[in-house]
Order: C-alpha cells, then sequence, then structure tokens
C-alpha cells in the first residue's frame, strides 16, 4: 500500500519534470536548470575588466565561480565546452538602479498619502509631522518583496545584465535596497547582498494636506529622522543601564534601522540631477555625516570637480533627458534646456576626468538596448568605452559594495558573464551567451521587442522627470 | 506671489528673451575699480554731482569729486549716470526650489529657506538687471509660525552656498491673519481642516509654539547643567529641529519676519512677544500700519510695505498707499519690498510713488529700498548707503532712480559686475545662435530616430515570423526600442 502510493508520487514528479523539460526546450533563452555546473568558453577573446584584454583565452566556470582565466587554461573534464571564436566574453553588466522585481502596488504600511501630490488621502493617513513619520518605511528589503515572475528580468539577462540594484520606491525613506543576480531557481537564488544601500528621496509626500508638502519640509523632516536615530543611538544603552531611573523610551523601528545604518556606515544613496541639486547633496551628506553616493547626476558635467574633492560616487542615469514626446512643438524650448538636454551624455565623461567614481544605471528605461544605447551616447559625449564598460561592471560593483564578489573576470569571482559577438558597444553586437551565477543561457535570438508598457514603472526617484516637473526633488 | 497675473504682461513686455541670459558675469581683471562722472546719490550725506567712488577689494574705498584712478584700475564712466546703492529688497521669495510654503502645518520652522536656495533661479539675473542687489529670501505665509529665511546676495553665477549674505541673522517668518488660519484653502472631505481657523487660533498657536520652546530651551540648560556638575547617566533631550529655531528668536540670534495686515492683529503679536521677552524684527505687508505707526515704532519693529496694492482679499482693504510715508513720518524704519520676482525689478518707481502719496523727500524715498531695509535685516553697517568701508554693493541707472525712466545699466556685488546692460544686448545674438543650433541638432536627430524606427518596424514585422532567420541582415534593432520608448520624459 505504501509502496504503491510511493510508485505514483515519483510517476507524477517524472511526468511534472517531462513537461518542465519540454517547456524549458521551447523556451528561447534555454535556462540549464538542473544542467552542467563546469564551462569552458574557448577561443575567445577576454576583456577581464581589470584593465586585462586577452585576445585568445579560456574561461573556465565551476559551480557558480570563475575558475579560471588565460591563455592555456586546463580544462576540467566534465566541462561543456563553448566555442568561443569570434565571441567576446565579459563580466556580467551590473544596472545599478532598478525596481527589477519588485511589485508596484503602494505599501500599504505608513505610506501616509503615498503619491500624487494633490490626492485626497482619509484623515488618519495624513502625517501633521516628524513624529508621524511620513514615507517612511526604511525596514522593508528589497529582498523579502522581490518577485521572480517579474519578466523585465529575462529582458535584462538576455540583454546581457546579470546583476542590478533593485530599490523600493515610495516615500521618503522607502527602503533598503538590495543586489540581485538576474537568474535562479528560487527567489533566494537571486539575492546578492539584500541590504545593500539605503535610497533616499526628498519628495514631499504629504500631498498639500499633509507634511512635508515641500522640498525644504522633506529635508527637514529627514534632518529630524538622523537626529532621532542618533539620539536613539545614544539614549538606548543608558537607558538598558539605567531603567529605573528613567521613562521608557518608545519603540521606534525608523530610529532603530537608521541608527543601525549610521553606526554600519551604510551607503545613503541621495537623489540630485541638476549642479544646485548635486552641490545640495554633498552639503547635506557632509551635515548629516553619512556615506553618501549621488544618484541622477545628469548635470555631473558642470560640478563635476566638486563631487571628486568629496570623493562621492554617483550613480549616473543614463535615461538622458529628452525632449517631451507629446510636447507642443511650437513651445519656447530655453536654451538652459537645451543646453542640458545636449550636454547630459557628457557628464560621464566630465566625472570620468575629474576622477569620480561612477556607475549607470537605466533609471526607467526600457531595456538593455536602450540601456547600451544611451551608454554610447555617453562614449560619443568624450567617455572611453573602458571607462564606461566600468560602469557597468568593476566600479559599479565597487560601489555597491560586492566588488570582493563581481565586477571583473577573475578566479574566485561569480560567474557573471556575458559573451557577445563584437564589442560590448557595438551597435549591432549580439549577446549570444549568459551565465549568471555559473547558470548558462543562451540567447537564440533577439529578444522581443520591450515595450514600455510592459511595466509600467513610475519614474524612479532620480530620473530626470524628477528632477524637472517641480514636483518633488524637481525644479 | 501676488501680483503675478496682474503684472505677467509688463514682465513679458520689458524682459522677453529670459532664456538668453548668462550664466556668469565677467570678474574684472583687477580689484579696484573706479566709477566716475556719475551723480552719486549716497543716502546717508547727500547726492554728489560728478562723483566718483573708487572701489578696492569689493569694498568702496573713497567716495567725492576728487578721485584719481590708481594704475591698473578698471575705470567706468558713468557721465550723466546716476549711482545709487544697490537695491535691497526686504521681501522676496525668488531662487527657492521645491516649494515657498511648507504649509501642511500650522508650525513649519523645521522647514529653512537656506537647504532649497536655487542658485540657477533666472529671478536672481531679472531682480540684478533692477538694481538689486540683496534679497530677504523668505518662507511663505501659510502657517502662523513659518520656515527659517534667508538674506542672500544676488551673486549670479555662484553656487547656492556662496548667496547668504555674510553675517546677515537669519529670519524666521510668521504670518498672521487669512493666510494661516486657511481663510482661502478648505481640504477636501475626508481631511481635517488644519487648525487654527481665526485670528484668536493663531495666537494661541504662536502662543504655544513659545511655551513649548521655552521649555525645550530649559531642559536643555538642565541637561547640560548635570552633565557638567558630572552626571554621566542622563539621556540627552531629543533635538528638536521645529523647536531650535524657536529658541533661538528667544535669544535674540534669529529674527521674526511677520507677515500681517490688520491693526489688531499686530498689536496682538507686539504683545505676545512682550510677553516671551523678544522682539518682532519687521512686520511684512502691515498694511494698517498707518493706524498704529506709535505703537510699531515704540515696539522698535521695521515696517516693510506695498506701495500701492491692496483690496486683493478681505483683510488688505482698509490699505493706503500713504501708507510708508505716514509710518516714516511716525519714525517707523520703512521699506517698500516686492513679494514677487517681477516687482522686484522697478523697486525704485515702486519707492517713488511715496513722493506722490504721503510727499516724501526723494532722499527719504529712496532710502525706503536701500538703507531702510539694511537696517530692518541688521546689515546696514555693510550695505545700504554710498560710504566708504561699505560693500560696493551698486547700481547704475541712465537716469534718477526715482523717474519712470530710469533703467538699470550695470549692477555691481562685492565691486563685481553682475549685470550690465550693455554686455547683456551684445550677447543676445551668440545665444540666440546657440539655440537655433541646439534646435536644429534636436530637430535632425529626431528625424533620423523616426526614419531608423520606420525600418525597424518593418523588419521586426518579418523577423516575429521566422525567429530563426539569422542570415537575414540585421536590422538597426538597438535604435528600435529607444523609438518606442525614447521620448517619455
Amino acid at each position: 500500500m505504501k509502496n504503491r502510493f510511493k510508485f505514483r508520487y515519483a510517476l507524477l514528479v517524472f511526468m511534472v519534470a517531462c513537461i518542465a523539460s519540454l517547456i524549458n526546450w521551447t523556451h528561447p533563452a534555454r535556462a540549464a536548470g538542473a544542467a552542467p555546473r563546469y564551462f569552458a568558453i574557448t577561443n575567445a577573446r577576454v576583456v577581464t575588466g581589470s584593465g586585462v584584454v586577452i585576445s585568445n583565452g579560456t574561461v573556465v566556470v565551476a559551480k557558480g565561480l570563475i575558475q579560471a582565466v588565460g591563455e592555456t587554461v586546463a580544462i576540467p573534464p566534465e566541462a561543456w565546452v563553448i566555442d568561443g571564436k569570434g565571441l567576446t566574453v565579459y563580466p556580467g553588466l551590473i544596472d545599478a538602479g532598478t525596481d527589477l522585481g519588485l511589485p508596484k502596488e503602494e505599501p500599504t504600511e505608513n505610506a501616509a498619502a503615498g503619491r500624487g501630490r494633490r490626492r485626497a488621502a482619509p484623515s488618519g493617513e495624513i502625517a501633521k509631522g516628524p513624529e508621524d513619520r511620513p514615507g517612511t518605511t526604511p525596514w522593508r528589503v528589497a529582498a523579502d518583496e522581490f518577485k521572480t515572475d517579474d519578466k523585465r528580468i529575462e529582458t535584462w539577462r538576455n540583454g546581457g545584465f546579470t546583476t542590478a540594484l533593485t530599490m523600493p520606491d515610495g516615500g521618503i525613506f522607502p527602503g533598503q535596497a538590495t543586489v540581485v543576480d538576474l537568474a535562479g531557481d528560487r527567489q533566494g537564488d537571486y539575492i546578492v547582498k539584500a541590504v545593500a544601500t539605503l535610497p533616499i528621496s526628498f519628495r514631499p509626500v504629504g500631498g498639500f494636506w499633509g507634511f512635508p508638502d515641500s522640498l525644504m519640509g522633506s529635508i527637514a523632516y529627514i534632518r529630524q529622522v538622523f537626529d532621532d536615530s542618533n539620539w536613539y543611538e545614544q539614549a538606548a544603552p543608558i537607558y538598558a543601564a539605567n531603567s529605573i531611573k528613567f521613562e521608557r523610551l518608545p519603540y521606534d523601528r525608523t530610529e532603530q534601522v537608521i541608527s543601525r545604518e549610521l553606526r554600519d556606515k551604510e551607503t545613503v544613496l541621495l537623489p540630485a540631477n541638476n549642479s544646485v541639486q548635486i552641490l545640495r547633496a554633498l552639503r547635506l551628506a557632509d551635515e548629516w555625516k553619512i556615506n553618501a553616493v549621488i544618484y541622477g547626476g545628469q548635470q555631473g558635467y558642470a560640478v563635476a570637480d566638486a563631487i571628486a574633492a568629496k570623493k562621492t560616487p554617483v550613480l549616473v542615469n543614463l535615461k538622458w533627458p529628452e525632449r517631451a514626446k507629446d510636447a507642443d512643438p511650437e513651445a519656447d524650448q530655453t536654451l538652459r534646456e537645451l543646453r542640458f538636454r545636449d550636454r547630459a551624455p557628457s557628464s560621464p565623461a566630465a566625472l570620468a576626468k575629474s576622477g569620480v567614481k561612477f556607475a549607470f544605471y537605466s533609471g526607467g528605461l526600457s531595456g538593455p538596448k536602450d540601456i547600451l544605447k544611451n551608454a554610447r551616447k555617453a562614449i560619443s559625449a568624450g567617455l572611453a568605452p573602458d571607462a564606461a564598460l566600468r560602469a557597468f561592471t568593476a566600479d559599479s560593483a565597487e560601489i555597491l559594495g560586492v566588488s570582493d564578489r563581481m565586477g571583473s573576470i577573475a578566479p574566485g569571482k561569480i560567474a557573471n558573464l556575458v559573451v557577445t559577438d563584437g564589442d560590448i558597444f557595438g551597435e549591432k553586437t549580439k549577446v549570444k551567451h549568459v551565465f549568471v551565477d555559473g547558470r548558462w543561457f543562451e540567447v537564440h535570438e533577439e529578444p522581443a521587442a520591450e515595450k514600455p508598457s510592459d511595466h509600467k514603472t513610475d519614474e524612479p526617484p532620480g530620473s530626470p522627470k524628477d528632477m524637472t516637473d517641480g514636483e518633488g526633488v524637481g525644479r | 506671489m501676488k501680483r503675478v497675473i496682474l503684472l505677467m504682461a509688463i514682465a513679458f513686455g520689458l524682459f522677453a528673451p529670459v532664456a538668453l541670459r548668462a550664466q556668469d558675469s565677467n570678474a574684472p581683471k583687477n580689484n579696484i575699480i573706479l566709477i566716475k562722472n556719475a551723480t552719486l546719490l549716497t543716502v546717508t550725506h547727500g547726492n554728489i554731482e560728478h562723483g566718483s567712488i573708487l572701489i578696492r577689494d569689493g569694498k568702496i574705498a573713497e567716495v567725492g569729486t576728487d578721485v584719481k584712478a590708481p594704475d591698473g584700475a578698471t575705470v567706468i564712466d558713468a557721465n550723466g549716470q546716476y549711482v545709487t546703492p544697490g537695491i535691497i529688497d526686504c521681501h522676496s521669495h525668488i531662487a527657492i526650489e521645491g516649494g515657498v510654503n511648507e504649509g501642511s502645518v500650522s508650525v513649519s520652522s523645521m522647514a529653512n529657506i537656506a537647504d532649497v536656495l536655487d542658485s540657477d533661479d533666472l529671478s536672481i539675473y531679472d531682480d540684478l538687471a533692477g538694481g538689486v542687489t540683496v534679497a530677504n529670501v523668505l518662507h511663505g505665509s501659510a502657517n502662523a509660525i513659518g520656515g527659517q529665511t534667508v538674506v542672500i546676495k544676488l551673486r549670479w553665477g555662484k553656487p547656492a552656498s556662496q548667496l547668504p549674505f555674510e553675517g546677515a541673522l537669519p529670519g524666521i517668518k510668521f504670518a498672521l491673519g487669512e493666510n494661516p488660519k486657511r481663510s482661502n484653502f478648505s481640504p477636501p472631505p475626508g481631511i481635517e481642516p488644519r487648525y487654527p481657523a481665526t485670528r484668536l487660533g493663531v495666537e494661541e498657536t504662536i502662543r504655544e509654539a513659545f511655551i513649548e520652546a521655552r521649555q525645550y530651551k530649559k531642559d536643555w540648560e538642565d541637561y547640560k547643567q548635570k552633565k557638567a556638575a558630572g552626571d554621566q547617566n542622563l539621556i540627552p533631550p531629543r533635538r528638536d529641529e521645529k523647536l531650535e529655531p524657536l529658541v533661538e528668536v528667544l535669544e535674540g540670534k534669529r529674527y521674526v519676519h511677520s507677515h500681517c495686515y490688520r491693526a489688531d492683529e499686530i498689536l496682538m503679536l507686539i504683545r505676545v512677544a512682550n510677553e516671551f521677552g523678544f522682539k518682532i524684527r519687521t512686520f511684512q505687508h502691515v498694511l494698517e500700519g498707518y493706524k498704529i505707526a506709535d505703537e510699531i515704532a515704540a515696539s522698535g519693529a521695521g515696517g516693510s510695505t506695498f506701495s500701492d496694492w491692496w483690496a486683493y482679499k478681505m483683510e488688505a482693504f482698509d490699505a493706503i498707499p500713504y501708507n510708508a510715508a505716514l509710518m516714516t513720518d511716525r519714525g517707523v524704519v520703512v521699506s517698500i519690498n516686492s513679494d514677487d520676482a517681477e516687482e522686484a525689478r522697478h523697486l525704485n518707481q515702486e519707492a517713488a510713488k511715496s513722493m506722490k502719496y504721503g510727499g516724501l523727500s526723494a532722499n527719504d524715498a529712496l532710502k525706503l529700498i536701500t538703507l531702510n531695509p539694511a537696517i530692518q535685516l541688521g546689515i546696514d553697517n555693510r550695505v545700504g548707503s554710498i560710504d566708504v568701508g561699505k560693500d560696493a554693493d551698486l547700481a547704475i541707472f541712465n537716469h534718477d532712480p526715482l523717474s519712470v525712466y530710469a533703467v538699470v545699466q550695470k549692477t555691481l556685488i562685492d565691486g563685481r559686475v553682475y549685470f550690465d546692460r550693455q554686455r547683456d544686448i551684445d550677447m543676445r545674438p551668440a545665444l540666440e545662435k546657440e539655440k537655433q543650433d541646439l534646435l536644429a541638432k534636436e530637430k535632425s536627430a529626431a528625424e533620423e530616430k523616426k526614419k531608423e524606427d520606420k525600418s525597424e518596424g518593418k523588419s521586426e514585422g518579418k523577423s516575429e515570423k521566422k525567429p530563426d532567420a539569422k542570415k537575414k541582415k540585421p536590422p538597426t534593432s538597438q535604435s528600435n526600442v529607444g523609438g518606442v520608448a525614447g521620448g517619455g520624459l
């Protein structure tokens, strides 16, 4: 009886496995599921990402890591060999600012009036001051909410992106951003660094009737949160040692998370796109004594030296400013806007020249094609191609605090690789293979057209819209 | 804020090519400038015909009819022109990013204008073109106690960190009457209206905030005292960004600039301030100030008013254009302000109206926009008149500045020319050309993209049917998605 049950069960599993494998076969970018864990890409040009280019080399991947790279390396007998003749191997690309895998609905908890300036909200949700902690959920961690069924994950991966920083949105302290690798069997496989960095937005969340409803109100609020967190850090041990002497300290989740964050010197992402905002962010970072990274940075060309002087890294939004698609063609364009749109792509070159560490992020672009296309614009505007590659690989990994594990092709690094049939920034280059944590994906064809409507996103904070519409950090 | 609609037409008419403004003013080759042959309206010691001003290191070094240019001095020949002290606007909302009001709460003193200064705001340049050199940049009037304020010099082209007037005491905005009691704002259903809703409530709100601030101050003093006495096991009070500026008010380290209209509420605020032992530095708008000029003068407060603007709401019905003159007669230090980026460009004319209405002398009229606001802001040791030792903040007009024909030719701050009308005019063709070139560049790029999209669109359709048609000439695929997704800023 028991045995028969077991047999039936096994049969079922077998059938499911068969169906699953069938589905797998028909999938254009075939995940090699329970497939080999050893690979060797031979006869390929290898751009290691650490300055060395091997014109005819081999990369050996073993159990998720890069085992060896060089002109003549031993190929393990169990390895699947991919003939890399005519192909180039790069470190997997990193998109340093996305909302990949994050559901779009507002967090229900304490999101106060949420987005939308004039949105009416029940009075109970209206923040009446900093003590109501408007738009503040720093305890959320993107990793915990990461959904693997986001179709964009595959789109990004097929375009050569193996890794992304995914940021919660909504609010002033929306939550901790997570570094994810873009493949895995289950959610946990994706997460590289759950608590990677703390994004902050200056967007007023009060919606006119609630606090804060202005940029200066947001800044004042953030200042108060840092004050409170520093206070908590100081007060908690004194209270613990003298609990018969003092009134009980109230429990405040925000203070607990932020004080830990300050103690650990975790990086904080501050939005700043134009020169005024960038200089302001640098000043606030000093005042708040935080380990800041600027995101936005599109007018970096005007203030690159000031950024360099503070040694503050920048995540550059590759969604370059453009004239609004449905703009009145007769409407006057100011010289200032025109100059900004013309010069924004020169920011990376200017940052590189001044010695600022920077990485690229997609900032709401619809997919890898656009991302690489816009990176090409930065290259046309003077950025050296290898600096552009670093902004997608080594420098990005460093800013995100994962450079010990990724960003270049070297033994011991996570086997995140992209194999192309030409220069990664070439217009006609195609991605042929992608490895994520040693999982092999063969890209058979151009991915289907990426529709912007595929996953309708609000602009993430720091996108050009945010900077120009007068709402939030905008002007 | 207020006259926007009324004066929009004038604004566009007078200074149309707003886009064509230079980002930066040229620095002088050296730090010595001589302005010669001008009529100097010194404000403090009469007018000097055919006078000269020597500027050294940004300060006025010599003033008189017999000043010689040292070697290497840059000479500005202002023959037939008039030099006045730089105009000071005691009520401005220029150069603020992301909202003038933190209007959600009745006490928004945690908000600070200095945090959101926007050095790229074109209004800075526009106001320079009206001879303004200093502006008291105020938070709006939505709150009984509003945000922290900052006095700036209009150093166009400098970063925001270099705008604040060094050493000028910061301020805080208060507001009385209809705005803080939200007479003209009702929230949508479901949202509780903000307290207060009456003038009584405004008073109560201010009083309560200062009671809190007094306690906060005491808590910190107690803490510091105990700590100094050696008690190490102490939990410090929390820092409170809302109360700290109010403590500064109590300690006389921060000026109060209060928006107000009616006589009764002005008297109320004087009483409340007395109760808590602080002073009101200026009453702003103060349209009924003429009714209680003696009381205002006795309180030591200044009055910063409009020249001739009223009846735009109930509490502004009792205003008269004689207000500035009448308050001046009773010993109040009076200034005329703009409250508006456009109005600030002709404050000289606004001041001149007090000669017609109230019979102020030309010099007293000029004081309304120079020395008096300097006194009100506590910066009269640095600016407000043409005197040796003061900052070389100057405006050069082609006519008597109190005439409607007067147009600013040059504006200097710290001895540096920040606005030069001729240079502005000379620059326009080049800037216009730059603009046209950039427009053409964008247009051709857009057309290019359209073309690519078209060809891409076709081949895309085919390749969808034959996914494996690898040998087919690859479409210009990279730009396709851009075409679809691009534009959407």
